[in-house]
């Protein structure tokens, strides 16, 4: 229920500033952002409006929370499968 | 089913279909015609004559990368190029707004006679008419343009078979997006143009190289998703799309992202789709890639055996969704 | 596991490696796998269900896993009469800026389009500083149809505090998300086992704000954002959290959502604005589900500032089909457009009745077209 796309700050002045995403460059507003952006930095833009500054720690920090839940998701798993293992020869006829 | 008019009848999706088949058909067309291609081939005296008709209503007027008045002969080529033909001769009707600044018609009429010249198609009889100032929007130009079919095989919608391929000559979206852009007081830095130009020297080239085009389609009002559910309704089949192939500008990507917009249903104006059979796909794609016009042409997608008639994409993360009919006109949107 | 590739700098902000999609899709697959009966989870998002629908997600998730788009689309909840009155103040001569989703909605009369059609001067604008910028270029009345739930509000707020014209009013037809989680979740024929939170209304809110609500009703809560990644590896943590019976809130989407949320856009929001108890279109009564006005603001307030004289204007409106529209019980999950008497009759996406069958991703639309998910090439 809202679009928001990630950008990256190219200039900021005053209460503006202009953000690229893609190649697309773009004037945002920056009354409602949560923290002071500099150019460099990547926000998230809803309706023409910054409306958080997004560290860039946080982008590596969700790769990483993917990787990490991949792992968990897959030892779960092969927990599963080593004890469907061990049931299997009790059930064969 | 509406009482009035409305804007997203003229969006070249849904609505226009509507208004064609309940208005347009019954009460103009031959019960017989059963496909509506870009242009009527003709049979005069033994002759296929191409023969076809546009108008052209674009706001702003100037946009970067031409105007409407390069748009309109540009247009007007390609409805011919598409159906097989070589391009003669072209008309141009104007209705003037009073009140239009001078210079601005004569810098659109001059870039009509440059396309004009560079395509080699000469604009040959005209009308002119002026209008109470309100009662247009600066300027409105209608072609009709006239060509001879020579090409052995029937270029049609409903001739795609299932094993058939989809080609593409290029990136798609840029023209809806610049003009919505100039249009929609969304600043952006310009650095996407309209991709209008004249394809008949590179339809030309495609049909050289295979008798086995079923058929071509100018994908501008409703973009590739209107044209390609035309052919698939139309041949009664499926088309399969994959996204990965589909080509497309990073910066005309972006502003899609950002208005929520699907680029498959943004207009271009100098972008055509193709059926091929299969064994000449290759061929035709050689062809294509070999001219200015066809650089990036790309194989996006096969044709397929579907009851329902429907196109399918494959995206780029390995899903599978419908590419539906575009209802009304694009708008930007924020949810 | 081998070690996937590291994603191409271009998708490094888009979290949509094709790799690591399908290593969650079969992380999903394995841990629906040994679930007999389906799993119902709900999301509450538009941008949710054209991030699923864009994407194809759909066709990636396990045939028991049961993904339900709840009442999350402004298009969707804005009730019949907020576009009555924006209508109505259209045929006033007033300028009306409205965003493009709401253009197409139908009112008790018309909508928007048709009033245009008819002559009204409506502009679709991308964002509420554009409303400003068309007030501040004539001196005709000029009013923001303001819709959109507390992420887009704060934008309205924004301009209301930048000190605008005296020429531009806004006509407020914002809703706040968490009563209506409540109301679904008290529903007695909800199925629902999970919730997606919508990302980036929480970015405004945080993430905190949902404990309470995991505490009353027992569901478990995941933020989730809307790339793909975002959304299979929220769907990923909610089924694990249901299978395991676990009750809490999960943030799935760190990097925009924090437990506090984003307390200067809250500060504007609520200096602006206040909840009030409202209808959301199909669904019922919602306490404080609406965004009104504070008194302090009435100056800038369309529906104090100009007289709507809706019930005279609505006299001899034709029976209204909405009363049979059963969007609301297809937003709570508990039925589906088949279930609907107008649905492909008197409702299409040409002649919309309820607002799922306008919004492109509305229920009713998606299964008018694709006749119920279609979820692959062998359907």
């Amino acid at each position: 229920m809202c679009l928001g796309v990630p950008g990256k700050v190219v200039e900021v002045n005053d209460m503006t500033a202009l953000v690229d995403f893609w190649g697309v460059r773009k004037p945002v507003m920056l009354h409602t952002v949560d923290e002071p952006v500099a150019p460099g930095d990547y926000v998230l833009v809803h309706v023409g409006f910054a409306i958080r500054r997004i560290p860039p720690e946080e982008v590596e920090e969700t790769l990483a929370f993917y990787e990490a839940l991949l792992r968990a998701a897959e030892e779960d798993l092969m927990a599963a499968e080593v004890q469907s293992e061990i049931r299997t020869p009790e059930e064969s006829p | 089913s509406y009482r009035t008019v409305l804007l997203g009848h003229g969006s070249g999706g849904r609505l226009m279909h509507e208004l064609i088949e309940k208005v347009f058909r019954p009460l103009l067309l031959p019960p017989e015609t059963r496909v509506l291609n870009d242009a009527a081939v003709l049979n005069v005296d033994g002759l296929r004559l191409a023969f076809t008709t546009d108008a052209f209503v674009v706001d702003p007027i100037v946009f970067p990368g031409g105007d409407i008045g390069r748009l309109a002969v540009n247009g007007t080529i390609n409805d011919l190029a598409v159906s097989g033909a070589h391009p003669l001769f072209l008309s141009a009707a104007f209705i003037l707004e009073e009140g239009l600044p001078m210079d601005t018609l004569c810098q659109i009429v001059d870039s009509m006679r440059q396309a004009a010249a560079e395509a080699g198609v000469p604009i040959v009889t005209g009308d002119t008419k002026v209008v109470n100032r309100g009662k247009a929007d600066k300027v409105f130009i209608t072609t009709t343009g006239i060509g001879i079919v020579e090409y052995e095989g029937t270029l049609s919608a409903d001739q795609a078979r299932p094993g058939d391929l989809v080609l593409l000559n290029g990136p798609i979206a840029a023209h809806g997006i610049t003009v919505m852009l100039a249009r929609e007081q969304i600043e952006f830095e310009q650095p996407v143009r309209s991709d209008t130009a004249p394809l008949h020297t590179l339809v030309a080239a495609m049909l050289r190289a295979s008798s086995r085009i079923r058929c071509m389609r100018d994908a501008t009002r409703g973009g590739l998703a209107s044209a390609l559910n035309e052919i698939a309704m139309n041949s009664r089949v499926g088309i399969h799309l994959d996204e990965d192939r589909i080509p497309i500008q990073d910066e005309v990507k972006g502003a899609c992202e950002i208005l929520g917009l699907d680029p498959l249903h943004v207009a271009n104006e100098g972008k055509l789709v193709a059926i091929v059979a299969r064994e000449d796909a290759e061929r035709v794609l050689e062809a294509m890639r070999a001219h200015p016009l066809g650089r990036e042409a790309a194989i996006i997608g096969e044709v397929v055996e579907d009851p329902r008639h429907l196109v399918l994409l494959r995206t780029r993360i390995g899903g599978f969704r419908v590419v539906s009919m575009l209802a009304g006109e694009q708008l930007p949107r924020i949810c | 596991m081998n070690r996937l590739r590291s994603p191409k700098p271009s998708e490094r902000l888009e979290f949509r490696d094709p790799e690591r999609v399908q290593a969650f899709r079969r992380a999903l697959e394995r841990l629906c796998a040994d679930h007999q009966e389906p799993i119902s989870v709900m999301h509450v998002c538009g941008t949710h269900e054209q991030s699923i629908a864009r994407f194809g997600l759909r066709s990636l998730l396990p045939p028991n896993l049961h993904v339900i788009m709840g009442p999350g689309c402004p298009v969707c909840v804005t009730d019949m009469p907020e576009v009555d009155e924006a209508v109505y103040l259209a045929e006033q001569g007033m300028i009306i800026a409205t965003f493009g989703d709401m253009f197409r909605v139908p009112g008790t009369l018309k909508s928007l389009a048709e009033a245009k059609a008819e002559g009204a001067d409506v502009r679709v604008i991308y964002s509420p500083w554009e409303a400003l910028q068309i007030a501040r270029e004539t001196d005709r009345e000029v009013v923001f149809f303001a819709t959109g739930f507390e992420t887009t509000a704060v934008a309205t707020a924004a301009v209301i505090l930048s000190g605008p014209p005296k020429n531009f009013s806004v006509l407020s037809a914002h809703k706040y998300i968490p009563p209506v989680m409540e109301i679904v979740a008290e529903m007695p024929q909800t199925r629902v086992q999970g919730f997606l939170a919508a990302g980036h209304a929480a970015t405004i809110t945080g993430w905190k704000i949902f404990e309470r609500f995991v505490e009353r009703h027992g569901i478990p809560v995941v933020v989730a954002g809307f790339e793909p990644l975002d959304i299979l590896g929220a769907l990923v943590q909610l089924v694990e959290l249901i299978r395991r019976g676990e009750k809490r809130v999960v943030n799935a989407y760190p990097r925009c959502v924090t437990p506090e949320g984003n307390r200067n856009a809250q500060r504007l929001l609520w200096e602006v604005f206040e909840t009030e108890s409202g209808v959301w279109r199909g669904i019922a009564y919602v306490p404080n589900g609406n965004l009104r006005l504070r008194r302090k603001y009435a100056w800038v307030d369309a529906r104090v500032r100009f007289e709507i004289r809706l019930s005279e204007w609505l006299r001899d409106a034709p029976p209204r089909l909405t009363q049979e529209c059963i969007c609301g019980n297809i937003m709570a999950g508990i039925a589906t457009p088949y279930d609907c008497r107008l649905f492909g009759k008197e409702c299409t996406p040409e002649t919309p009745v309820g607002a799922c069958m306008v919004s492109s991703e509305g229920a009713c639309r998606i299964w008018y077209e694709y006749g119920g998910h279609i979820t692959g090439p062998n359907m």
